[in-house]
């Protein structure tokens, strides 16, 4: 259960109620406590991993197993340097760098951050624990939201790939770099009009006051790793199961029709939650789809995958990530129409 | 989950991928390049969890009547989802069952990811000439065997049975991770070996036939290719090709 659903809106992050179960377990005196938990579910591990091994060796689990542990593998390096940046950030930049870095109005400072994410070299695991940082150092959100969406999607290593996997198609390059900037700044300036503070209700951070340097990042380091690798797991699981279980030949069917192919493939993106320095080599090989329909496919996989909205949750809360996903799905597909009809 | 089991936690899964990225494990999983970035994630959250407990040390050290706040801390921290025992489940996949790299049952309900090459230099001299699946697939189905000729050729790659029985040997390339990891696929004729084991890896040699479908996923050609010898074969260190890589 999360946290987040259950506080009243409008409540502060650090005031909301505690964990009843916790609570009580200081109370009583025998606390059912979660490393012992921890040592008796590693030994049962153990112990049956005979059993376990047999249950998994049917060709679809083993599919399974082997991409949901690819997901993790491939995106942890990746949640780790953010992380990193992020606890950076959170411990060694003051706040007062921010305020003089971005332009005072933040119908500026949107385009500016979103260019910005070209900077930040990684996928998209990266780009949510730093954007997390940057709200909470006083970044204006509609800023760092532009970065979350830009950062994985025109950086360089992403770009570079895309003209790879495109050979003798330049202006595939182009047209993703213009449609993922196009997107990410008309998702800042959205959020400026219309978002309001109390949707975006970070989890509990833990407090650095009274810490070292040292002990403040390190503890930033771990929370985060803890929190958003939870949710990652969740992602690399939903990810797995639709590539081990869902047949692609299905896929073959909403080619045709240029309509549904677009809004085909922009699901497929979510759905399918590829790191964003690989999409452009699979949406290459979907050459049955239009241009404009792969298009879709690479400026929406970076911005909201399932991965990424486990790990938006995970950073910015339940009532943010469920009103804020769907508005950029929306929002990255009539960009990426937009830009294919004019430049593909 | 509280600050004592999530540091076990973290060394725990710090560990795993140091062990993966340090043993050829990790190849099954994710492309070679990644190697320096998953040893240094997992020797990150070893020392994430090292530190933890140096400042959980020197905190209850020097300061024990900050106890009283360190549990109000606690309280807060506590406060995180549960979604953190989830990390436990790659951390079992990875250490206890450790899956092999995608096989024939993926390579089937995939389409074949064969993209016309760059360029066909000419082939390496040698009797057989030894290509890699994807060379040869790329040259017979794009160049229609010009740059072939007659030569005898060996491939290596896995077996995979489709539901009416044809056999054909398989590559996975992969760009990243298993997620995306996609199939090229050559038919087989000719001297087909009488039994074939799916996911058994074999070397074959042949020559170039131009035989050729098209693959029922997604239409892709899939060219044939023409056994006089074969033989088992072990399983490469990197299961995967990655020529598209470099």
């Amino acid at each position: 259960m999360s946290i987040t659903k259950a506080a009243p809106p409008g409540a502060g992050p650090r005031d909301t109620e505690a964990p009843p179960d916790e609570a009580e377990g200081e109370e009583q005196g025998w606390q059912f406590s979660s490393p012992l938990v921890l040592t008796m579910l590693l030994i049962l591990m153990v112990a049956l991993q005979g059993p376990i091994r047999g249950a998994v060796s049917a060709p679809v689990m083993q599919s399974w197993m082997t991409v949901f542990v690819a997901v993790v593998v491939q995106a942890l390096p990746f949640l780790v340097l953010g992380v990193l940046l992020s606890a950076l950030l959170a411990v060694f930049v003051p706040p007062s760098f921010f305020v003089r870095a971005l332009p005072g109005r933040p119908a500026l400072a949107v385009p500016v951050a979103g260019m910005a994410g070209a900077i930040l070299p990684g996928c998209e695991c990266a780009s949510v624990p730093v954007a997390g940082a940057l709200v909470r150092r006083g970044v204006a959100p509609a800023a760092a939201l532009a970065f979350l969406l830009s950062a994985p999607a025109i950086n360089p290593i992403v770009l570079t790939a895309t003209a790879i996997a495109f050979p003798g198609e330049p202006e595939m390059v182009v047209a993703r770099f213009v449609a993922s900037l196009l997107a990410a700044c008309a998702m800042g300036w959205l959020w400026q009009r219309l978002g309001r503070t109390d949707w975006l209700r970070p989890p509990a951070h833990p407090s650095d006051e009274g810490l070292g340097k040292g002990a403040a990042f390190w503890s930033s380091v771990r929370h985060d790793v803890m929190h958003a690798g939870g949710f990652l797991v969740v992602g690399a699981m939903a990810a797995a199961t639709l590539k081990a279980v869902v047949p692609a030949s299905w896929l073959s069917l909403a080619a045709d029709n240029p309509v549904v192919s677009v809004l085909a493939l922009a699901v497929l993106a979510v759905l399918l939650s590829i790191c964003s320095e690989a999409d452009a080599f699979v949406a290459a090989s979907l050459t049955q789809f239009s241009l404009t329909a792969r298009l879709a496919f690479l400026v929406v996989g970076p911005m909201i995958d399932l991965k990424l909205f486990a790990m938006q949750t995970a950073t910015f809360g339940r009532s943010f990530a469920l009103r804020f996903a769907p508005a950029t799905f929306v929002m990255a597909v009539a960009s990426s129409v937009l830009v294919g009809a004019v430049l593909l | 989950m509280n600050r004592q089991a999530q540091t076990v936690v973290l060394f725990l899964v710090g560990g795993a991928m140091v062990h993966a990225g340090t043993t050829d494990l990790y190849l099954r999983y994710v492309k070679a390049g990644l190697q320096p970035m998953v040893v240094g994630a997992g020797v990150v959250l070893m020392v994430a969890a090292l530190a933890t407990v140096w400042y959980e040390r020197k905190r209850s050290n020097t300061v024990p009547d900050k106890e009283v706040h360190v549990h109000d801390d606690e309280a807060h921290v506590h406060r995180e989802p549960r979604v953190s025992w989830l990390l436990v489940l790659p951390l079992f996949a990875l250490i206890l069952v450790a899956p092999p790299a995608l096989g024939s049952y993926s390579a089937l309900r995939t389409g074949t990811a064969l993209q016309a090459p760059l360029a066909y230099p000419p082939l390496p001299s040698g009797d057989p000439v030894r290509l890699s699946l994807v060379d040869y697939a790329g040259r017979a189905a794009y160049d229609h065997g010009r740059s072939l000729g007659d030569r005898r050729i060996a491939i290596t790659g896995f077996v995979a049975l489709d539901a009416k029985g044809t056999p054909y040997l398989v590559r996975m390339a992969l760009n990243c991770c298993a997620a995306d990891a996609q199939p090229v696929k050559v038919g087989l004729t000719g001297e087909i070996p009488p039994v074939l084991q799916p996911d058994t890896w074999l070397e074959l040699t042949g020559t170039y036939t131009d035989q050729r479908i098209k693959d029922p996923v997604n239409k892709g050609i899939i060219p044939f290719f023409d056994i006089t010898e074969a033989r088992p074969a072990a399983t490469p260190r990197d299961p995967y090709d990655e020529s598209w890589n470099s």
